[in-house]
Order: structure tokens, then sequence, then C-alpha cells
């Protein structure tokens, strides 16, 4: 699944709430001292597979690749007890659409076993009564309901009744089952518009929380970024109907709306840090610090196959590389500010300037600034936002990973 | 989900004959690699020291804040003010929605 589900912001609460709580709960130290980290959170990618073709998913353009080898039940439950020993605590179970692997049953009842916090990441698509009612046995603890397609879905969710039923008949499943509601819909040029009736629709779902994420632009969202970037102003009215619809709705729904980084002027500390909290097993086994690693140049990313988790995590060179400041570059090296943000995002710099240890170019001191500057601009640009919009499916997958659509792609450097 | 944390405004004065218990969706647990205990939830993890630990270890659901605070007072006899620290662990758990009334 995509977008922030359980991605950076979640990391930085986590830190944030120790922070809040410092004199009575301490600080665990993870932040701080980066040779004593620990992988708290980590997310299963237990499959690419998916029903949806999301324009703006963040899956590898090249998934298709990663497809037919994906770790068996045994390989899952092995990863999951070896990051345990780790301090991994709080566990994502996502994908691509995770119900689309007949085990998850198992791995959640493992994962209960062994201590985990597990939250499911679904776009509801394959949640049956039966099988909610064996997570909620086996001790699943969360379940996070993502609104995703854009021409289907969203669509859809606004002006299709039988889009809206299924949903609400998973949402109903959901709440049956003593699970809060939690709704995760991802915000882009075609629904920003459409921000309050997203909001009634959820409402009338009976969301407890919902996030509305903008669109981050890696992978598939980045492919189509001249087509989905909402303008500054969208953004700004959007937030705007948020909050009043918030003040209407009281506490009963809590409403999260996390702002696009590119019209910010400092980018975000991305995965709170790389190899600090967060770990990433993907469908075939690769181990990821964050989701679009995989795109860095001169990397060589560890798979549990091979040496398992916890050399993955100590001992790789990739978790290695990026940890700490000793690897920055100026602006970044000399900055009062490098321990706010580290630096930004590696594959946001490298993808958008071809050298991923220059700074994030969202921040306004990068000498690379102006091309976002000019994301921007092109995005308003009719002529460009008039291409076609390119799906997440395994045909264009294997476009990608065969080297065609080339043109599409060329300015982004390494995107497969 | 960043603004989770709605601060909110307690003027609840913890009563000894209240009952508490961790909230909903909420885990209590000790951490081997944390050597410590916590409250997980959705968004994150709340580290608990020592002290923390021992207060929320004890609301059941069952135990009155006048029970628990009896109980700690003959685990730790020497520690001062103790009854202070408790209530005000009460308040601040309460206050963060780690704990519900019940
Ligand atoms: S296609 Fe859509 S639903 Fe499927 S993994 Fe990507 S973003 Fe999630
Ligand atoms: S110059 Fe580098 S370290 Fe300083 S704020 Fe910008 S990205 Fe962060």
């Amino acid at each position: 699944m995509t977008q922030t589900s359980l991605g950076e912001s979640v990391v930085q609460k986590a830190i944030h709430n120790e922070k809040q709580g410092q004199s009575q709960a301490q600080n665990n130290g993870v932040a701080a001292n980066i040779t004593q980290t620990q992988p708290l959170w980590l997310l299963a990618e237990v499959t690419y597979r998916c029903p949806l073709h999301c324009a703006f998913c963040y899956n590898p353009t090249d998934y298709d690749k990663h497809t037919q080898n994906e770790l068996t039940t045994e390989q899952w439950i092995q990863a999951l007890r070896d990051a345990r020993k780790l301090g991994a605590i709080q566990l994502g179970i996502s994908g691509g659409e995770p119900l689309l692997r007949d085990d998850i049953e198992d791995i959640v009842i493992e994962a209960k076993k062994l201590g985990y916090y597990s939250n499911l990441i679904t776009s509801g698509v394959g949640l049956t009564e039966k099988r909610i009612q064996a997570f909620k046995d086996g001790g699943l603890d969360h379940i996070q309901l993502s609104m995703h397609d854009i021409t289907e879905e969203i669509n859809n969710f606004i002006t299709n009744t039988r889009t809206f039923e299924l949903k609400k008949k998973v949402a109903a499943m959901i709440k049956n089952h003593g699970y809060p509601m939690v709704l995760n819909v991802v915000i882009h040029r075609y629904n920003i518009g459409h921000i309050k009736e997203i909001l009634e629709m959820a409402e009338a779902l009976g969301a407890d929380y919902v996030e509305l994420a903008n669109t981050q632009y890696y992978g598939w969202s980045l492919v189509n970024r001249n087509q989905l970037m909402p303008l500054k102003e969208q953004i700004d009215y959007a937030e705007k109907i948020t909050n009043e619809f918030r003040e209407k709705v009281g506490s009963k729904m809590k409403i999260f709306f996390v702002v696009p980084d590119y019209f910010g002027n400092r980018p975000k500390k991305c995965m709170n840090g790389w190899g600090e909290v967060f770990m990433i097993v993907t469908a075939n086994g690769d181990v990821l610090p964050c989701h679009s690693a995989r795109v860095l140049p001169n990397m060589e990313f560890p798979n549990v196959r091979d040496k398992g988790l916890e050399w993955a995590w100590k001992d790789s060179p990739a978790f290695n590389k990026y940890r700490g400041d000793s690897w920055m570059k100026g602006p970044c090296v000399t900055c009062p500010e490098k321990h706010n943000d580290l630096a930004g995002c590696r594959c946001q710099a490298f993808l958008l300037t071809g050298d991923a240890e220059s700074a994030d170019p969202v921040c306004s001191l990068s000498p690379n600034h102006h091309l976002i500057e000019k994301a921007i601009e092109d995005s308003k640009n009719p002529v460009l936002a008039s291409q076609p919009i390119i799906f997440r499916t395994d045909k264009n997958s294997k476009k990608y990973a065969s080297g065609e659509s080339r043109e599409r792609v060329e300015e982004f450097h390494a995107l497969p | 989900m960043e603004d989770l944390k709605v601060e909110k405004i307690t003027e609840t004065l913890i009563q000894h004959s209240d009952v508490y218990a961790i909230a909903l969706h909420h885990r209590f647990q000790w951490e081997e690699a944390q050597q410590s205990y916590v409250i997980l939830f959705p968004e994150g993890m709340v580290k608990l020291h020592g002290g923390a630990g021992e207060v929320i270890k004890r609301v059941d659901g069952k135990a009155t804040v006048g029970d628990i605070v009896a109980e700690l007072k003959l685990a730790f006899p020497d520690a001062e003010n103790i009854e202070k620290d408790i209530i005000g662990m009460f308040d601040m758990a309460y206050g963060k929605a780690w704990i519900r009334k019940i």
C-alpha cells in the first residue's frame, strides 16, 4: 500500500510522544544515539500483487519482477521472529494487497505470539467475515482501510454507489469486530476538489480516524507527477475545508491532513533517519530502510534469504551507508539544521538530481531547489498535464522493467 | 498521523475511588529489548520508566486508585511523596488517553 500508510509521519509520531512524555516516560534514545538503533517498526510488504491499479502507487515501477519469488509463510514467520529479537514491536502488514495471500491469518497468529502490535493495511478487497474473524481470533490489533484507486475507486467513492457499498460493508465489518475504523485517502489533483465529499463519506462510513495523505512522488506517482500534482491554492483550500469539517464533527472523527513536501521549504526527516527505527521486508525478501530505496544506485540491499535480518540491520553496507551524518555534503554538512531533517530523503535527492548524497531538493537551501519549482510549474502546463496517466498494471510494469517507455521517466534518474 | 495526540485539558481530579483500565486498542507489555514497560497503540509506543511502569502495571479495570496507591506504598516504603507521583502518573496517562475510566 502507499504513501504515509505506515511511513515516516507515524514514526515521527512515536518519537514525538516519547519526547512529550519525557518527564515521566523516558526517551528511548533511538534518535539520540545512532549506534544503538533498533528497528522498532517492521513493515512487511508481503506481496506486490494488487487488484487495484493506482496511478500514485509508490511500489517500484518494475514491481512485476518481484511478483514471482515471494517469501513463503515459513520465511515470513522466521523474519518476524528475527526482527522481534532486534527490538521490532510495531508490525505493518502491507503490500500490494496483503489479502491476496491466504496465509495472513498465520502471520497474524505468529505476530501475536511474539508480542507485536500488528496493523493490517488493506484496500478491503478480499476481506470477508470469515477472514476478519480469523484475524480477530489470531490477535490482529488494528486495521487500516485505504481508499486508493484514482479513476475508479475515488471517483466511484464519490459518485458510484457500488464502490461505496463495498467500502461500507468492509467498514461495518471492521467496526463490528471492535476495531477502530481508520481510513487513509491519498489526495491528488483528481480528488482534492472533493475533500468535503470525501469527508462526508468517511463520516457516513463511521470512520474514527481519517488520514488525508497528499501524494508524495515516488514510483508510479513520480511518473504521473505532472498529472497528479495539485496547485498550492488547491491544497490550501482543501486544508481550510478540512479544518471546517473538523470543527463540525468534533472529536468523534479525528482528521489528519498530511501536507506534501514539495510545497514546504524544508524536507522531511525521511523515515525518521536512514536505518534508525524503520525496516521494510519486501515481497521477495529484500530488506530496505525505506520504501523506495531500491532506486538508489550502487547499492546492494540485503535479502532475508542470505544472511538474515540481524546482519541486514546491523552490518549490511546498505543500512550503514546513510546512518548518521558523515556521508553528507554541502550545504547540509555545515548546516545548523542538519539534525532536524538529516538532509531529507535520499531517494528524492537521487531521483530528482542524480546525486543521492545531495540535499533533498525540497530544501530551499539546496542548489537544486529549482527542480522542485520547475516540477510545480510543469504541473500547471496543460500540454504536460494532458499526457495520459500511467496506471500501475503488470503490463506497464513489464514495459518499465524492459526499458520501454523511457521517455516518461528519462528526467528521473534510475527509474527502471 | 502526526497530530493524533490532541492534548486534552485535564481538569480531572483523580479520585481514590476511581477505577481505570488500559485504553481500547492500547496494549501494555514488558519489552525485553527496551528493558522497560511500554504502551503500544496504532501510531507508536511510549516507554514507561520504572515508576510509571509499576503504576500502569496495576491498572487492570478492577483495582481502585486507592488500592494501587496503598499497594505501591507497601512495595516501596522508602519512596518519598509516592502518592503525589502516582496521582500525577494517572493524570498524565488519562490525559493522554492511555487509560480509560471504568
Ligand atoms: S495499486 Fe493501489 S492499492 Fe495496490 S498497492 Fe498500489 S496504491 Fe496500494
Ligand atoms: S541544507 Fe540540508 S541539512 Fe540544511 S535544512 Fe536543507 S536539507 Fe536540511
